[in-house]
């Protein structure tokens, strides 16, 4: 037994700050002190506060040491893990109070969220099975297979009111029910582990923290539908989840716990891991299965849907990560207590990846419903620099902006359709004044540009033309009629397009144009930016009352616009500068050099 | 894996482990003083013996924590015991031998070992 456990956070976001090399520290320096049969270092998933890390959280103290460089390793073993001295500045300083330390669990951040899907994320380590077991891992499979008939298991899905997570929010259990329901000598699992919104990793940090969720939830579909071969399309891009789900894989196997016989009885799955080539397509449903198959991933039309024809011309189901994740603690607990969270149509959890302007980037998954004030306000703790909340993005480049006046609806998959954007798969970005609704519009359909498969007309050129007009407005060069124009061609793409991608790629133009069209029109007529991003629009001046002629933004101009003049403000000593606007480049180099606030832009 | 019951034990061995993962309001807290006079005085055996004894009984609530001086040096080593909603003992001049009736007694059964409390060499 170890007295003492250190979880040290193994994510995307703590390892690129190098996490992996403070276990590495952290084992040195514990061995040096001979503590090695003492303290168990340990290697774990994600705990979402991106913000703060490199993070460290020591047992049985609940000490939660944050952003922990290399060097403060040595400390942190002398004192805490030998001495037994809390090293309380180095701690997450909201966990301090005065002389006592606060849970973590009681600070803004983790005290609104529920974990369901993350709930081993940061607590297990997930290349260990034991572990995942002690946490009663793989006791739902059992459960399913010793108690339960695959009609039973369906029905707990449906009656919990799971709906997919990967977006459009589907009835989980509704699409077992069908492929169940269809005679195949073939049937099979897969998971959609191609998580490819910008700024989205939600399962990325499930695949990493908590792998064999993933597993005991696919072979747990497998007994509902009848399938026996399981395929997880994930990421190339995920080497961190590609691992860890291979060892997964193999220690489950190892267990019995895939393979043939599971619990001694005549049911058998096997799983496979897919690698995606980094295609967006991929992630929608039809051109995942063809890009399995080993062809070129573009999608199909529907019906037949996969349920009756999917994999290999196979009745097929088809899930996210998230949505998995959710599966075995259902079947453990009841669909009856799923049922107690969420809001009247959405049940459950949802996990969303906080990022843009706003203090704790990161991931936190609350109960459906919760407000969008809350997640950004509370959880999130607001927006850095005391700037004002513009919008919240979600959905990535399929979803909408949701603007100030929807700050308190609940989020739910309706209520977020309803006012024009979609849960999508969970990012969640928040602009603040800074940002130029035109410009994120144009960020998302370069984004669908690039990725669109090409297969069909109003998606390929569709969306460029939609490109092209968006360029012009950026850059002054648009009209009113443009306005109406591109609004219409959304429309066209949405109602043509072949698959999910085309049909969404719209969204964040008409959801800009809905609730930021004085945005452009003032692009267009007033040919100005007011969130000061879209370059062309821009003019740097200086405010000759209130230049002191320090010549420092002089000196930083790259294009040698900024000159003296001949006018000396009164109450000045040296002339005033001025910026000759038809050599500026509009880098903003001089902005931060003034320290008197002269430079304006607009 | 041909039962659940296979399933079950594995799970009961890990579970041990990851028990000391979790903040534990209820938890017994062993709190062995390790500043400089606790170490000189031979608290770490103490300590190991503690963590030993637990593991080998395999008590879910109980942690092990280090403390630092608290002022008594001459009876070092001091381990201090307190089980949620009573009062705290305080047992001094510790050695691992100690350890095990001191678990078993008190930890377990609940009886306070007078004899090797700070009271009964004041």
């Amino acid at each position: 037994m170890y007295r003492s456990n250190v979880l040290v956070c193994g994510g995307t976001g703590c390892t690129s700050s190098d996490s992996l090399k403070i276990v590495e520290k952290l084992k040195e320096e514990i061995a040096a002190r001979g503590l090695e049969k003492e303290v168990n270092v340990i290697t774990t998933g994600c705990f979402g506060l991106c913000a703060l890390g490199p993070i460290v959280v020591i047992y049985p103290e609940g000490s939660f040491y944050s952003m922990v460089k290399l060097e403060d390793i040595p400390e942190i073993v002398e004192e805490h893990l030998l001495k037994g001295r809390i090293v309380t500045r180095l701690l997450y300083q909201e966990t301090v109070e005065e002389d006592t330390i606060k849970s973590l669990n009681k600070t803004a951040f983790y005290a609104k969220q529920q974990r369901i899907a993350l709930r081993n994320c940061g607590v297990i380590d997930p290349e260990k099975i034991d572990e995942y077991i002690a946490m009663d891992g793989y006791a739902a499979l059992g459960k399913v297979l010793t108690e339960m008939t695959p009609t039973e298991v369906i029905e707990t899905i449906l009656a919990s009111g799971l709906r997919g997570r990967g977006g459009a929010g589907f009835p989980t259990g509704l699409k077992w029910k069908f492929a169940a329901a269809n005679d195949a000598d073939q049937k099979y699992v897969c998971c959609n582990a191609d998580e490819g919104d910008p700024g989205a990793f939600m399962d990325r940090s499930i695949l990493e923290g908590d792998p064999h969720a993933l597993l005991e939830a696919m072979a747990i579909a497998g007994y509902a539908i009848g399938a026996t071969k399981g395929y997880v399309y994930v990421r190339a891009e995920y080497p961190i989840a590609v691992n860890r789900l291979q060892i997964a894989i193999d220690q489950a196997h190892e267990y019995g716990l895939l393979g043939d016989n599971i619990f001694g009885t005549d049911f058998c799955f096997d799983i496979q891991l897919r690698l995606g080539a980094g295609a967006f397509v991929c992630g929608e449903e039809t051109s995942l299965m063809t890009s399995i198959e080993g062809k070129r991933g573009e999608p199909r039309p529907r019906p037949p849907f996969p349920a009756v024809k999917g994999l290999y011309k196979k009745p097929t189901i088809l899930n996210n990560v998230e949505t998995y994740a959710n599966i075995p603690r259902i079947i453990l607990l009841g669909a009856d207590w799923f049922n107690t969270i969420g809001t009247e149509k959405s049940k459950g959890t949802k996990v969303f990846a906080l990022g843009g302007k706003i203090e704790h980037t990161g991931l936190v998954e609350v109960p459906m419903g919760t407000t969008l004030r809350e997640i950004v306000e509370e959880i999130g703790g607001g927006i850095p620099n005391g700037k004002k909340f513009k919008a919240a993005q979600t959905g990535g480049p399929s979803g909408g902006c949701i603007p100030p006046q929807h700050l308190d609806i609940p989020i739910d998959y309706d209520n977020l359709l309803a006012i024009g954007s979609m849960m999508g798969s969970g990012g969640l970005i928040v602009m603040d004044e800074t940002t130029c609704m035109v410009d994120i519009a144009k960020f998302f359909l370069e984004f669908t540009v690039d990725e669109s498969c090409g297969k069909c007309t109003p998606c390929r050129i569709g969306t460029k033309r939609l490109l092209e007009m968006l360029d012009k407005i950026t850059k002054g060069q648009g009209t009113l009629e443009m306005i109406d124009e591109m609004e219409e061609l959304c429309h066209y793409i949405k109602d043509n397009s072949l698959c999910g991608l085309g049909q969404t790629a719209p969204n964040p133009v008409l959801s800009t144009l809905h609730y930021f069209r004085d945005e452009y029109v003032q692009h267009v007529v007033d040919k100005k930016c007011v969130a000061g991003v879209c370059k062309d629009l821009l003019e740097f001046s200086i405010i000759k009352d209130k230049c002191f002629g320090c010549s420092m933004c002089a000196r930083q101009c790259p294009a040698g616009a900024i000159t003296v003049t001949d006018y000396t403000a009164p109450g000045k000593k040296k002339p005033a500068y001025e910026i000759d606007t038809a050599k500026c480049v509009k880098c903003g180099a001089c902005l931060p050099t003034c320290k008197f606030g002269a430079i304006v832009k607009g | 894996m041909k039962s659940l019951a296979e399933l079950q034990a594995i799970r009961d061995k890990a579970k041990f482990e990851l028990n000391m993962r979790k903040e534990n309001p209820n938890a017994v807290k062993v709190l062995v003083g390790m500043a400089t006079c606790g170490i000189a005085a031979g608290a770490r055996p103490v300590l190991n013996a503690f963590t030993e004894e637990v593991a080998k009984r395999n008590l879910q609530d109980v942690t092990i924590t280090q403390t630092g001086c608290i002022g008594i040096c001459q009876f070092e080593p001091v381990v201090e015991i307190e089980i949620p909603g009573e009062d705290k003992i305080t047992y001094v001049k510790m050695t691992p031998e100690k350890v095990a009736k001191i678990v078993n007694d008190h930890i377990v059964n609940r009886n306070v070992v007078t004899e090797y409390t700070i009271g009964a060499y004041k």
